[in-house]
């Protein structure tokens, strides 16, 4: 197969699959089996894009043209391989898990959830390989929609509610900010194509070009900057297999993606960096400093545990903005790396949240003494993502974090240093509690309690997985980085 | 003697003599067969006729044989035959659809009424768009609204009679108001032809009775078009015509009376520059924002969906309003396509209400809960209806907020461009009314779906179908659009 018809595919798959296992609803084995071939299909047509990407190629089609000059096209460039990559490899295990976990929770409308599961893959892979800013919203607000099902999954009150915020939050950013933004990129520019260098350059003056910047990051809500990161501690009402894949990394990544995607591509770092007076971007680093901070000082005080994960990812999600607001390649390569570790560490967590909910029915981290003694499986890997999400070898976590603070002090941006020393204390300190009250606390003996032991099998292979592949990140970063790098160079 | 050179003039004349002969029929199914055809027909000489100018620039036919500007001219140009193919299409898909509807709306007996009714409006909808004659305009606008009237009082519940009245009241005002227009225009320079008027009225056109009929042109067009605040007939008419009519009513009705408008703007006071010396803009652009927001608020708190599409529909007005305040190729752009955009929209929309009245026998919001299960293919069309409403990306409604704020960006003004993204913030939330009910609640007990015959399922299918494709591929929206936009201000400068 030609990378060309390899990149439809990859579109194309999970929308077949999303019909055929709306088809296949009545038969649940069959059902999960279509899914899970879906999965692996999508996997492979993505690994065909890799050696054409790293050979330098660019494999492209065009789909329609919706108005003159404005066409819906696709694009691989090493960003969106890794994107794709990321979240293509994860949705195997995460089917995986979720087939345990919604068989083990007995939970209703499990047709639904794989439709619109697959719908939301292949929103995310339109992401992934958009070749201009235009085909991005397009399947940006497609993945929003395609979500939002998924997030009110239960139809209770509470989830219409989170649904709410969810769908406001980034539906309104996306329409009030990123919309002009993309038509005023289109206006000045004639064109919204993602372009190295970007397309702006000379285009607009210092101030101008922040003001875009802070509309078009904003408009983003998916990349959780605050004051706009309300919507994802909302999402956390959906079952956590959704948390896990949608909410560690599809949805959040497709954010930063996109904003990385944009500073890169459309804005261009040199650019950005050349406009006197400091970079356009430096209200950027600090806004991002802040959410890091912040997002770090609520999770800390968090006794839900998945409410503290989502407040995690907030803040882990602004590393990557940060970095990239840096504009210096190293910080770009973090930010890049960044992407794919947190993915991997974020998606244990939340596997091992879930299985604690499924096998022991708890969700707060006051509950949790003595827990390691019975699934001692699920807390090593949570204690590996914990890691990672510190930034402690030997965890993915460690290398991105690495790349970021050398480009901090390349960049010589002594705020952004502080930022992520102080947060790698806060990270550790609302981690490593949860760790050692696993293993070392007793649980309390007044405790009303019942016996039980790992949670269902495939649940237990889903977060082993991802766990090694976390610690596997750390010693065999040279792919992500090779993409990191390539993208730098230009491609 | 071949047909072709009269197509023109067939256009509007074959309705015209199908709806008589409805009456002669009387029985319900010949009165269908009639009605159909004739749509069809009418469809068929629309699309004819949008090639022809598409290729050979605007068509004139002297009806009579009669030259303009003394006799009735009809002209088909690059906007006139836009509108035609609208009003056709929509009639030629909403007729078959009417068939099923009507049985379980309208008492048998009336049911070829009903059909010559409809036929009469679609004349009246089709002599609007195709006359270059400014009395003419009048004559067609009054044989479309009293057919109108008619068709709204045919609805079931008693309300409708209310509605009808009101509706017959304020449209009498407008008419008033337009004939006074003409009037005038006929007085100050002796012609009717809008070519003509144009002409004379030339350059200066600023003696004070011309002033005044542009004023009286606007308020009485204003009123057809439910241009806020002159929209208290609109929601009341919609709400309970048969569901058909207010289908077919809301796809084309307010689409027509915006034609006149820009019509009269553009192509007889084109050369005037009304809009650089008078402040025109800026009342149309207050009236529109006024729209947006009010009436999409007043959208939110709607019981029954009927009503809360009708409002949806004066804030779309807003929309189309706003396109035209900008005088500028894209705003024109932007209130053409809308013109066809949300024509397509809200009739579909009407259509799938239609079809949950006829199934559940109701559309209040109380009703309606759990039809994401009772009905899940219905509930998913209203679902994407609604998308298209708020401007999501890949529907038709995507592709005027697109224009809208590309036209407030030329003109440098940010502040529009964020009230046009906010106002369809309001849309979410009316739309997202529909969704949590449908999707949230449990369903009423009392109620079992009862089958909807394929005769409406398909007709709403379709043009479900051209929301989705006007969103991603606007060849025959915009393309004709920015054609008819580009001749409206070329005209004058």
């Amino acid at each position: 197969m030609s990378p060309e018809s390899a990149l439809l595919a990859a579109l194309a798959v999970p929308l077949v699959g999303a019909a055929l296992i709306a088809l296949a609803g009545r038969a649940p084995n069959l059902r999960e089996t279509v899914t899970l071939a879906t999965a692996l299909l999508l996997l492979g047509c993505v690994l065909l894009l890799l050696p054409a990407v790293l050979a330098g190629e660019r494999p492209a089609a065009a789909l329609f043209e919706m108005l003159p000059g404005l066409v819906i096209a696709l694009q691989v460039e090493p960003l969106g391989m890794l994107f794709a990559l990321v979240a293509s490899g994860l949705w195997i295990v995460n089917s995986l898990y979720s087939i345990g976990y919604l068989r083990g929770n007995q939970e209703a409308k499990q047709t639904r959830f794989f439709v619109c599961f697959a719908l939301s893959l292949a929103a995310t892979m339109g992401i992934a390989f958009a070749a201009n800013l235009f085909t991005l919203f397009l399947f940006y607000e497609a993945l929003t929609l395609a979500t939002y099902p998924l997030v009110t999954h239960h139809g209770t009150d509470k989830a219409r509610q989170g649904g709410r915020v969810y769908l406001g939050l980034l539906l309104g950013t996306s329409t009030v900010f990123l919309l002009p933004a993309l038509i005023f990129i289109w206006h000045l520019a004639g064109t919204t194509d993602f372009r190295p260098g970007g397309i702006l350059a000379g285009r607009l003056s210092h101030g101008e070009l922040a003001a875009l910047l802070a509309l078009t990051v904003y408009g983003i809500g998916k990349a959780a900057l605050m004051p706009f990161h309300r919507w994802l501690p909302a999402a956390m009402v959906a079952p956590t297999p959704v948390s896990a894949l949608l909410h560690a990394v599809a949805v959040v990544k497709a954010g930063v993606f996109s904003v990385v995607k944009v500073v890169v591509y459309i804005f261009g770092l040199d650019n950005l960096a050349s406009t006197g007076l400091g970079g356009a971007a430096d209200w950027l680093v600090v806004v991002a400093g802040f959410t890091i901070l912040a997002a770090s000082v609520v999770a800390l005080g968090a006794d839900n545990l998945k409410r503290r994960l989502a407040y995690s990812t907030v803040s882990q999600l602004a590393y990557v903005v940060m970095a990239t607001a840096l504009l210096v390649p190293l910080g770009v390569i973090g930010a890049v790396l960044h992407i794919a570790a947190h993915a991997f560490g974020k998606i244990t967590l939340f596997f091992a949240a879930g299985a604690i909910y499924t096998a022991a029915h708890k969700t707060e981290v006051s509950q949790l003494d003595g827990i390691g003694r019975r699934m001692p499986w699920t807390m090593t890997a949570f204690a590996i993502g914990a890691l990672s999400m510190i930034g402690l070898p030997p965890a993915a976590g460690f290398v991105s974090k690495w790349y970021m603070l050398s480009g901090a002090m390349a960049a010589q941006h002594w705020v952004a240093v502080a930022v992520i020393v102080a947060s790698t204390l806060l990270n550790a300190g609302y981690f490593l509690p949860i760790v050692y009250r696993a293993f070392f606390v007793a649980p309390a003996p007044d405790a009303h309690e019942h016996a039980h032991g790992e949670a269902p099998l495939p649940m237990v292979i889903a977060l082993t997985i991802t766990a090694a592949a976390t610690v596997l990140l750390f010693f065999l970063p040279e792919l992500p980085l090779a993409l990191a790098r390539q993208m730098l160079a230009g491609g | 003697m071949s047909v072709a050179p009269h197509l023109p003039a067939l256009q509007v004349v074959l309705p015209l003599l199908a709806a008589p002969l409805t009456v002669l029929l009387r029985r319900p199914g010949p009165a269908f067969v009639v009605a159909v055809a004739a749509s069809w027909c009418a469809l068929a000489i629309a699309l004819t006729l949008a090639l022809q100018v598409q290729g050979d620039g605007a068509l004139s036919y002297a009806i009579g044989n009669w030259p303009p500007p003394l006799g009735i001219e009809y002209r088909v140009d690059a906007l006139s035959s836009l509108m035609l193919v609208l009003v056709a299409g929509t009639a030629s898909v909403v007729l078959p659809f009417a068939r099923g509807s009507i049985e379980r709306e309208i008492p048998a007996a009336q049911h070829y009424l009903f059909y010559t009714m409809f036929l009469l409006c679609l004349t009246g909808l089709l002599g609007i768009s195709i006359t270059g004659d400014a009395f003419n305009i009048f004559v067609f606008l009054e044989i479309s609204s009293l057919s109108t009237y008619v068709l709204i009082a045919l609805g079931r519940d008693r309300r409708a009679l209310l509605a009808a009245y009101q509706y017959l009241i304020m449209g009498t005002i407008g008419a008033t108001f337009i004939v006074i227009a003409i009037g005038l225009l006929y007085l100050t320079t002796g012609t009717l032809n809008l070519a003509d008027l144009g002409r004379r009225i030339g350059s200066d056109g600023g003696t004070r009775p011309v002033l005044a009929a542009l004023a009286f042109l606007t308020v009485g067009v204003s009123l057809k078009a439910a241009l806020f605040p002159l929209h208290q007939w609109l929601p009341n008419a919609y709400a309970y015509a048969p569901s058909a009519v207010s289908a077919f009513v809301a796809a084309t009705a307010t689409k027509v009376a915006v034609y006149v408008l820009l019509r009269f703007y553009f192509s007889v006071f084109g050369d005037a520059q009304v809009f650089a010396r008078l402040p025109m803009a800026p009342m149309l652009l207050l009236l529109a924002l006024a729209g947006m927001f009010a009436a999409s608020t007043i959208a939110i708190f709607q019981t029954d969906l009927k009503r809360l599409f009708a409002y949806s529909s004066v804030g779309q007005v807003g929309y189309i309003v706003l396109g035209l305040s900008f005088d500028s190729v894209s705003g024109l752009t932007a209130a053409i396509a809308h013109l066809v955009n949300h024509g397509v929209t809200k009739g579909a929309a009407f259509m799938l209400l239609g079809i949950v009245a006829a199934s559940i026998g109701g559309t209040s919001l109380a009703r309606v809960r759990g039809l994401g299960r009772l009905m899940p293919w219905t509930s998913a069309g209203i679902v994407l209806a609604g998308l298209s409403l708020i401007g999501i990306p890949g529907t038709a409604g995507f592709v005027t907020k697109w224009y809208l704020v590309l036209a407030a960006l030329e003109a440098g003004q940010w502040w529009l461009v964020f009230l046009i993204v906010a106002s369809s913030l309001l849309s979410l939330m009316y739309v997202w009314r529909f969704v949590e009910a449908a999707y949230f609640r449990e369903p009423r007990r009392d109620i079992v779906p009862a089958q909807v015959p394929l005769s409406m399922r398909v007709p709403t299918a379709l043009l479900l179908a051209l929301v989705v494709i006007f969103g991603l591929d606007t060849t025959f929206t915009v393309d004709p659009a920015v054609r008819a936009a580009e001749m409206l201000l070329g005209g004058s400068r």
